[in-house]
């Protein structure tokens, strides 16, 4: 019934992302393919997955079928334990309790920064975007998983603005900011998985996903990329995968 | 760039003590609430996003062609989009900004502060959090480990990154937020505006307490036997609160925890319009539903009984289990 063969680029997202998640972790997820990679991880392997969203909810269990619009709607606190303020959920963070913080992204850098707030100068940009929301705080504070296409244009060698910060200038440029936990720890595209040097704090190709070559990743981004020395090519997606993340998501809202 | 504009502690101070916070019934209309809201003041809103948006309260301040507000929300929305849209605010502080990630890029935010000099302020959004806090606690600033060694820091002269006098670590100082008013909508108050929240309460809670006026809109009136029975769920206490306005639906076309999700088909339509073309688009919108309408009530007509009612049964649901 389900086609382990053809699946969309989202799909792949959500899928490989939710396979980065270990059960028992609680997770600090955005909307979108965060919110569908967390709960395919709950529903196929993770069942004491903990998610938490930024409206303020502790524990949720997304129903299939009835995706919420943001991570801000009632729907976000279906059969959750519990539903604090914004605010302090947010503390969550701070105190340490998240072992991961999983979002989405529109432009990345060689260190893992991520900007959405403008593109071109921020004094005149060319494009105010809608900005940081929690992203700042979940990046600031916990290891990050990024899910994201994988466009030249959106993998670039430093961003316009750094909106969420990774490892800022690379090297100790973190934690000499201010910032002495967390950081960038994957970043999962429709091409490869990618993680970041322990010294220089750049971007490398972790695996490559199947069909995919170097010199394809290599074309699609903006700067210069190292390979790991023990590169692997990723499983497919599988049927079983493919059909609850599908079941969750029918009607294709972030996954089309 | 300003200075955060904090009030003198003695200031705020004042403030409160000259307001009634005698146990008094509050409860007006939409249009005399709106006299609490002046041209140029600084309105903080509740809710966040879609959700327990005082929508029917925006609404009337757009309809009395209030100016120059400064408005804070932790996550804007087509609130955002509506305040700019009809020139009722010049400033919006938040942190986030779009009416909503399933349909991208807000055109309306971006031809107001790309081409018409209006002001979209970002804060992380614990950076707002703690700046309503900071507010409601009677405290400056508070300390904060986010927003160091991002341009959104960079970008806010206001915020203040310090060695902590303890352990010399780096901390950002956030100043506190003190809005002239706060609209705020819930499920049910009585008349005197002890307020209870159903489901996700954002951080109405620090902002209640930090404002110096709070307008309350609620989907019912209760009795006080009612909020005295589980005054557990009380979560604004009433001597917070100035105006108490019923408005069933008060937050349409957004949602109201266990009574209503938001009204998509409304919402998908009113996006299509306003970011085909931003200016007549919005223009055509505010015509049609907010400045045309008689009351509340033909404005939620224009949305639709269909709407409603679907949205009604989606938003109840969260009991049915």
């Amino acid at each position: 019934m389900t086609e382990a063969s053809h699946y969309t680029a989202s799909e792949t997202l959500a899928i490989l992302a939710s396979r980065q998640l270990k059960d028992g972790q609680v997770v600090f997820a955005g909307v979108g393919t965060p919110l569908l990679a967390a709960t395919l991880a709950q529903q196929l392997r993770c069942p004491g997955l903990t998610i938490l969203f930024e409206g303020g909810v502790v524990g949720a269990f997304v129903e299939a079928g009835k995706l919420p619009p943001s991570t801000n709607d009632q729907r976000c606190t279906k059969r959750a334990n519990m539903v604090l303020g914004s605010a302090d959920v947010l503390l969550l963070l701070q105190r340490g309790y998240v072992d991961i913080g999983f979002m989405g992204g529109a432009q990345i850098d060689q260190f893992g920064n991520l900007n959405s707030s403008f593109i071109g100068d921020p004094a005149a940009p060319k494009t105010r975007l809608p900005g940081t929301g929690g992203g700042n705080d979940i990046s600031s504070l916990t290891n990050m998983i990024v899910a994201m296409k994988h466009e030249k244009r959106r993998f670039v060698e430093n961003v316009d603005f750094i909106t969420s910060p990774g490892f800022i200038r690379g090297g100790d440029s973190r934690r000499d900011s201010g910032l002495p936990a967390g950081g960038m720890f994957r970043v999962i595209t429709e091409l490869a998985v990618f993680g970041f040097d322990e010294r220089s704090r750049r971007m490398k190709v972790l695996a490559l996903n199947p069909g995919v070559s170097r010199e394809e990743v290599q074309d699609n981004t903006g700067f210069r990329l190292d390979f790991d020395e023990n590169l692997t090519v990723t499983e497919p997606p599988t049927s079983h995968e493919l059909q609850i993340l599908r079941q969750l998501d029918p009607d294709r809202l972030f996954t089309a | 760039m300003l200075e955060a504009q904090l009030e003198p502690y003695t200031q705020l101070r004042a403030d409160l003590a000259a307001r009634d916070r005698s146990l008094r019934e509050k409860v007006m209309s939409l249009e005399e609430a709106a006299g609490f809201v002046q041209d140029g003041m600084k309105v903080g809103i509740g809710g966040s996003t879609m959700s327990r948006t005082p929508m029917a309260m925006i609404w009337e301040i757009i309809r009395q062609r209030r100016q120059d507000l400064s408005c804070s929300r932790c996550i804007v929305s087509t609130d955002g989009d509506l305040l700019f849209g009809s020139g009722a605010a010049n400033h919006i502080i938040t942190s986030w900004f779009a009416q909503g990630i399933l349909w991208g890029l807000s055109k309306v935010m971006r031809h107001h502060v790309e081409t018409q000099g209006k002001r979209y302020e970002e804060w992380s959004h614990m950076g707002v959090g703690m700046r309503y806090r900071a507010g409601g606690m009677g405290v400056p600033f508070l300390p904060m480990r986010a927003m160091l060694g991002s341009d959104v820091m960079r970008q806010r002269p206001e915020a203040k990154p310090i060695d902590c006098p303890f352990t010399g670590e780096k901390l950002l100082l956030v100043p506190a937020l003190n809005p002239d008013v706060a609209l705020i909508h819930v499920q049910r108050c009585d008349a005197y505006g002890n307020a209870q929240i159903d489901g996700l309460q954002f951080m109405d809670i620090d902002l209640a307490l930090a404002a110096n006026r709070v307008i309350l809109t609620t989907e019912r009136i209760v009795s006080n036997d009612q909020i005295r029975r589980r005054p557990d769920h009380t979560k604004i206490p009433f001597f917070c609160v100035d105006a108490v306005v019923e408005v069933p639906y008060g937050a349409a076309p957004h949602e109201c925890f266990g009574i209503y999700e938001p009204m998509m088909k409304h919402m998908d339509a009113y996006v299509k319009q306003v970011n085909a073309d931003p200016v007549k688009g919005m223009q055509q919108y505010l015509e049609k539903y907010f400045y045309e309408p008689k009351s509340w009530n033909e404005y939620l007509a224009l949305i639709g009984m269909n709407e409603l009612l679907e949205a009604s049964q989606l938003g109840r649901s969260i009991y049915n289990d």
